[in-house]
């Protein structure tokens, strides 16, 4: 079963355009027809979780939530289950789930222990081989069980495609209420899935683009509370800010390096152009890395902190370029008709996602580094602003449907094929995927 | 909150429990203009911020991803430089804005260029530079709310505000 999975993404890999498979075996592709695209979704089986009250149930529903969403697993509808698991230490009957060709079967049950921490215990099945594929347990305190759940759905994603899960990680975005001409705008945070929605300020004055660090617990943004637009730091368990540099005007377009010791973003120059600066955090230096009259915003840093994407519109209109993270070698790498924006280079290194506008649509899409390779993924009335999955297979962007009255979170795998709506009370704008957590 | 062992062994996990705080900040007001004032022209006290609004156009247009100050609003810019030259004692901010059919970053730049390009014809037509100060609100701040061409049009602009007299 482990063998037909990793055929199937490295079916989606190979369709997706990435070329980081090479870990994977060699099989025959001929068994799946990539042109009719269509990805088989893994038949599994999630029992409710054995817990004295509901929340075996609500941990088993969430990781059937994570691994529905990601649109390579097909979890089974419990009512079809034949064997009712009351001992998850004991094998389970694996005729009872072959017959309803449940390939992978998770059981699990949840306990409190005596200083009232959750003790949540699972294993996965390989019904058809007959054999346990994991065994794990996990403690948290009970607010953070949908951590534990995420963190086993996680766990799950790995063993059955290889690659890292994406599910114990949260989002950083801007949370939009009221009417468009008076829109208010706070900075919120929310786990990947929507839930435990947080809010860092308090809506009084506009905030934008927040990123977060690599490496801490910290984010930076654009905020308009000085009456002057500019970027700052903000500790998202102290609620501590602090304001990146003393730049003569205004600064935006803020993100982290790799390493988070340097924020890299557009400063206003006086003739009404931006250019790319960065700062160090330790040292407080600052380093101009464009030097163009024209509009260049938007960077964002290669994986390993060598290179830097940005959009400039020196060539008449918005398109992606690609410099030395000195600022040297400045070149173009967008060249389909309409213009590009929002680059955002991938965690894997391989692709630069985008936001193109053309026709009087946006769209979402994702191009090899070079500019070669461009893939639309989504196409909309108005939308913009990919950020990545932690393990590059999944983006987030905000989209505004005409009419809609405001924007709206959604993901969309590197296939294309799953597109899916974020849950918001609220209209969101400007997500920011976290690494995944500690 | 950390990953894992098999169950053989035995891992001790500690949650990590987020504090967070609200933070808090200043906000600013939005201009107002002839309609939202309910006057007609004339109605003003000469000099008065009305009287701006009214008799001179507070507003500019602009083209699609374009800073460039339209003949029209060459009329309006002469029009506002004549009278802040008379009335000296305002101070200026100049309010570059975009439409929503751009990214919300390159939006910003925008509309800090559409500010700065009409600063600097005030400026060629006698305004004091030290009189005058830029800020974009990139798309962040519509006037006009709906889906098409007719809000977006009205929505690409720049908006002279008066600060009032010595501040």
């Amino acid at each position: 079963m482990k063998n037909f999975l990793k055929t199937i993404l490295l079916v989606a890999s190979v369709a997706a355009g990435l070329t980081s498979v090479a870990t994977l075996p060699a099989r025959a592709l001929v068994e799946i027809d990539v042109n009719k695209g269509n990805i088989e979704p893994l038949p599994i089986a999630i029992t409710d979780f054995l817990s004295s009250n509901g929340i075996g149930q609500e941990i088993s529903d969430i990781v059937t939530a994570d691994l529905q969403r990601s649109g390579l697993f097909a979890p089974i509808d419990k009512g079809a289950f034949i064997e009712k698991i009351s001992n998850t230490d004991q094998a389970p009957r694996f005729e009872d789930w072959k017959v309803i060709n449940a390939q992978a079967l998770v059981v699990g049950r949840v306990s409190q222990e005596g200083d009232g921490r959750l003790r949540a215990e699972f294993r996965l099945w390989d019904t058809f081989g007959a054999q346990q594929l994991i065994g794990e347990q996990f403690f948290a305190n009970p607010q953070n069980s949908r951590r534990i759940a995420h963190q086993i759905a996680d766990s799950i994603y790995e063993r059955l495609t290889g690659e890292k899960g994406y599910f114990d990680t949260r989002i950083v975005f801007i949370d939009e209420s009221g009417p468009k001409n008076q829109r208010k705008k706070r900075l919120a945070i929310m786990d990947q899935d929507g839930a435990n929605i947080r809010y860092l300020s308090d809506g009084r004055s506009i905030v934008l683009t927040p990123r977060f660090s690599p490496t801490r617990q910290e984010i930076t943004y654009m905020s308009y509370e000085s009456g002057e637009p500019q970027v700052y730091l903000l500790q998202i368990e102290t609620g501590q800010r602090e304001l990146v540099g003393k730049f003569p005007g205004m600064t935006f377009a803020p993100r982290f390096s790799p390493d988070g010791q340097k924020v890299i973003m557009s400063l206003l120059r006086d003739d009404g152009n931006s250019n790319i600066f960065t700062m160090d955090l330790r040292s407080r230096n600052t380093m101009r890395l464009t030097n163009s009259s024209s509009i260049d915003t938007s960077p964002s840093y290669s994986p390993d902190g060598s290179r830097v994407t940005f959009t400039s519109d020196r060539g008449g209109q918005p398109q992606i370029y690609v410099m030395g993270a000195d600022g040297s070698g400045q070149t173009r790498i967008s060249f389909g008709g309409g213009s590009y924006s929002t680059p955002v280079w991938s965690p894997r290194g391989d692709l630069i996602a985008f936001t193109k506008q053309v026709g009087g649509q946006f769209q979402i899409g994702v191009m090899k580094t070079d500019g070669s390779g461009e893939r639309i993924l989504s196409t909309g009335f108005l939308q913009e602003g990919p950020t990545w999955a932690p393990n590059g297979r999944v983006l987030m962007f905000f989209t505004e449907a005409a009419g809609s009255g405001g924007p709206k979170l959604r993901t969309v795998d590197l296939t294309g094929r799953n597109e899916q709506p974020i849950p918001s009370k609220s209209f969101a704008s400007d997500p920011a995927w976290s690494p995944l957590l500690e | 909150m950390r990953r894992i062992a098999k169950l053989a062994s035995n891992p001790i996990i500690v949650a990590l429990v987020v504090g967070l705080t609200v933070v808090g900040c200043a906000s600013k007001k939005t201009p107002n203009n002839a309609a939202d004032l309910g006057l007609g022209g004339g109605a003003a006290t000469p000099g008065s911020s009305q009287d701006f609004t009214v008799n001179v156009g507070d507003r500019i247009f602009f083209d699609t991803d374009s800073s460039a100050i339209r003949s029209d609003a060459q009329a309006t810019l002469s029009k506002q430089a004549q009278w802040l030259n008379r009335y000296g004692q305002y101070r200026i901010t100049i309010e570059g804005h975009a439409d929503e059919r751009g990214t919300r970053e390159y939006n910003i730049a925008l509309g800090a260029r559409r500010a700065a390009a009409t600063r600097d014809f005030l400026i060629g037509r006698g305004v004091a530079a030290n009189r005058l100060k830029t800020i974009s609100y990139g798309k962040e701040r519509p006037v006009a709310v709906c889906d098409d061409i007719s809000c977006w049009s009205q929505n690409r602009r720049a908006v002279t505000v008066l600060n009032g007299a010595g501040s």
